[in-house]
């Protein structure tokens, strides 16, 4: 319980300084960038799937499920809260299993989604 | 959560004050929303009262501390399950054998312990995943290669403990059998330690794997016999260079030559992982003529198949070799198997897929065609089940069956019919169902794997009912022809045992022996295998 108390403190922390404007969110995001590299990259970012497949997997559902409307890639897109992040990762959807406490902890997670947000201009505005 | 089968809620919050006195609070997860990451992903029973749930996760960070779990489990006669990253998705997720069992996730414990690059092995702890150890492994600059699942983001622990199984060399793509050395936690807390670990100084615990006396590593892989909380792994020297070249076959009895040949050279240790694949098995949901053939009843003489492969030049078969070594000497390699095939294949193509050479970049490595063939971490397989144009509506995961059958064309031919008129018997049909273009996978060495996966579903029990119904014919079909499965879930571990029935059951009742005598309380991950200890057993 009070990692989870601390994880939640600290994910209180990351977003509060995220919208303070500037550096910190600065700080927040290569935490959050690098997290997605590891984590989500492999799925969700640019580069070729196997033979035959012009993108990777999760790219490539994205651009098929919204058709155009919304980049294929998680990091180009500008409607994501912290709030959609976490339920799908906490959740998981279609092949996607979740991912549990000791893989992204509450704290990385909400620099995750911090910064996978960083485009989203109602956040901005909030 | 349910609670661990006959355990009150007293003795509960006592175990789970012991568990948090020895792991600290943070690492005990026990609310709906923590423990319930534990539930697999892929259940094909899930929300349903089958679904096998946990109690709670607890997640230690030293071999101390899963002592510590154990001894406190075995106090209070509560099952644990162990998982290393816990992605065994299709086959069992991270979830138990047993309702109300708490998880033991060792993911936390991911350090890369050694890898030698002179002697070609890694020791590693249980939450070291292959991206981890690929990543280790190329910021050192180490002059050494792993051999992939299709999923980087498994663990080499978990994966070879299941039996997993890669894309490269014979000797290194089966996990288990690359393994060397392992050092577990028993079930009464004492700390193992196999192979050349037993010998205090040694030194080559990830050299030399039997040590002396009784080798009994494969007591802890698919059963419950202890906690792994270290292991080694031969590892492949890096090679120079890698040629990947295609086999085009004209006629569908052409597998037959086929796998002779590819069988001859991969015994020889001149090719990696034979790769069979149907190019009509995509074709036919472009061309309904090519679905309707491959529907129609008399298909299994072939000869429409070769007639439409004439026609369109499509070959029914292609084998996709893979070389590994210096450039001039895997050439040469290339060239004795393709003046094999074209002696005994009248009609025979090829293709030159790919030439690549060691080290290469980061960008190399990105356009690399097909990762796991040169032991590039990567997840690029989710596309099978993943939303695409051609899967739109696509399943939450799905069911792995997986029988063994022997590496020979005829009995390639032999079991598709088998199982495709088992479906079409049971009335089933997916996009992955059997069918006369259904290739064997080679990722386990000297056998084929005719493997299958059937849709599952978070929100529908009704494709899930049709899935597991599915499964549970097919293992009995498979059984009947002498096909057994080489692993599958939890659900259908005792229906699985139960096939390798010689003698009455004798290797089951020899596991239970040895269960009840290891393990008779059932502490570690009682019914994994298969098998149970007496205290658990259903009658008959
Ligand atoms: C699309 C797709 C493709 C796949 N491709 C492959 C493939 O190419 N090759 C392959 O092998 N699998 C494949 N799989 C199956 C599976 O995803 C992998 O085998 C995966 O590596 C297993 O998960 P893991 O490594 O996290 O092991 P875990 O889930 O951690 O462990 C697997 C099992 O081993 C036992 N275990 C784990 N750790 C311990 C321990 N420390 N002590 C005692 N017992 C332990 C437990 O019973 C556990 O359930 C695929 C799955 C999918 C969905």
């Amino acid at each position: 319980m009070r990692h989870a108390l601390c994880a939640a403190a600290l994910a209180g922390f990351i977003a509060c300084a995220a919208t303070a404007a500037g550096k910190p969110a600065d700080q927040a995001a290569p935490l959050g960038k690098r997290l997605f590299d590891y984590h989500c990259a492999s799925c969700h970012g640019t580069g070729i799937g196997n033979p035959g497949a012009a993108m990777k997997p999760g790219t490539d559902a994205l651009r098929v499920k919204y058709g155009g409307e919304l980049p294929a890639l998680l990091s180009e897109r500008t409607d994501l809260t912290p709030e959609t992040v976490a339920y799908f990762v906490r959740n998981g959807v279609s092949v996607m299993a979740p991912y549990r406490k000791t893989e992204i902890d509450d704290a990385q997670l909400a620099a995750l989604g911090t910064w996978l947000s960083r485009n989203n201009p109602d956040l901005k505005r909030r | 959560m349910p609670l661990p089968p006959n355990v009150s809620a007293a003795q509960w919050q006592e175990a789970l004050a012991a568990f948090r006195a020895a792991i600290g609070e943070a690492w005990v997860y026990t609310s709906d929303e923590d423990a319930g990451l534990y539930r697999d992903a892929y259940s094909p029973v899930w929300g349903e009262e089958e679904e096998r749930l946990v109690s709670a996760a607890l997640a230690p960070r030293t071999v101390e501390e899963v002592q510590a779990i154990v001894r406190t489990a075995s106090r209070f006669g509560i099952p644990l399950f162990p998982i290393s990253t816990g992605k065994n998705l299709g086959y069992g997720g991270s979830a138990p054998n047993l309702s109300g069992s708490v998880i033991v996730d060792l993911k936390r414990m991911n350090r890369v312990l050694e890898v030698d690059d002179r002697r070609h092995f890694a020791i590693c702890e249980p939450g070291v995943s292959y991206f981890d150890l690929y990543r280790h492994i190329r910021e050192r600059n180490l002059n050494v290669w792993i051999d992939v699942p299709d999923p980087g983001w498994g663990s080499v622990m978990g994966n070879a403990l299941d039996h997993g199984v890669g894309h490269t060399w014979y000797s290194y793509r089966d996990h288990f059998l690359s393994h060397c050395g392992l050092e577990v936690v028993l079930p009464n807390g004492e700390l193992l330690r196999t192979g050349m670990g037993a010998l205090p100084g040694a030194g080559t615990f990830g050299d030399f794997r039997y040590g002396f006396g009784p080798y009994v590593d494969g007591l802890f892989a698919q059963a419950g016999f202890g906690i792994v909380t270290k292991m080694g792994i031969h590892l492949m020297p890096r090679p120079e260079a890698f040629l990947h070249r295609r086999v085009l076959v004209p006629r569908r009895q052409d597998i037959i030559p086929l796998v002779d040949i590819a069988n001859a050279l991969e015994d020889a240790g001149l090719i990696g992982m034979p790769l069979y694949e149907s190019p009509m098995f995509h074709a036919q949901f472009a061309d309904p003529a090519l679905r309707a053939i491959a529907h129609a009843p008399d298909v299994w003489n072939g000869n429409a198949i070769d007639r439409y492969a004439a026609e369109k030049g499509m070959a029914p078969w292609q084998l996709g070799l893979s070389f590994y070594g210096p450039e001039p000497v895997i050439e040469a390699s290339w060239q004795h198997a393709r003046a094999k095939f074209e002696k005994a294949i009248p009609g025979v193509r090829f293709d030159d897929v790919e030439t690549l050479r060691f080290p290469l970049d980061e960008a190399g490595e990105e356009a690399v065609q097909h990762k796991v063939l040169t032991g590039i971490p990567n997840m690029n397989i989710f596309a099978i089940g993943a939303r695409s144009q051609t899967n739109p509506e696509p399943a939450d995961g799905h069911l792995l069956f997986s029988p063994m059958i022997a590496r020979s064309g005829e009995e390639v031919l032999k079991a598709q019919r088998i199982f495709t008129e088992g479906m079409q018997d049971m009335g089933v049909d997916y996009p992955d169902a059997y069918g006369p273009f259904t290739a064997p996978f080679t990722w386990m060495p000297r056998i084929f794997a005719l493997t299958t996966g059937m849709p599952v579903s978070r929100t529908d029990p009704a494709v899930n009912k049709a899935s597991r119904e599915t499964m549970r014919k097919l293992i009995e079909l498979g059984a009947r022809h002498g096909y057994g499965e080489y692993r599958t879930p939890p659900l259908f571990q005792d229906q699985v045992m139960g096939t390798y029935s010689f003698n009455g059951n004798a290797l089951r009742r020899f596991c239970e022996t040895l269960k009840d005598a290891v393990d008779p309380k059932g502490i570690i991950a009682p019914g994994r295998g298969g098998f149970w200890p007496r205290s658990m057993r259903k009658e008959g």
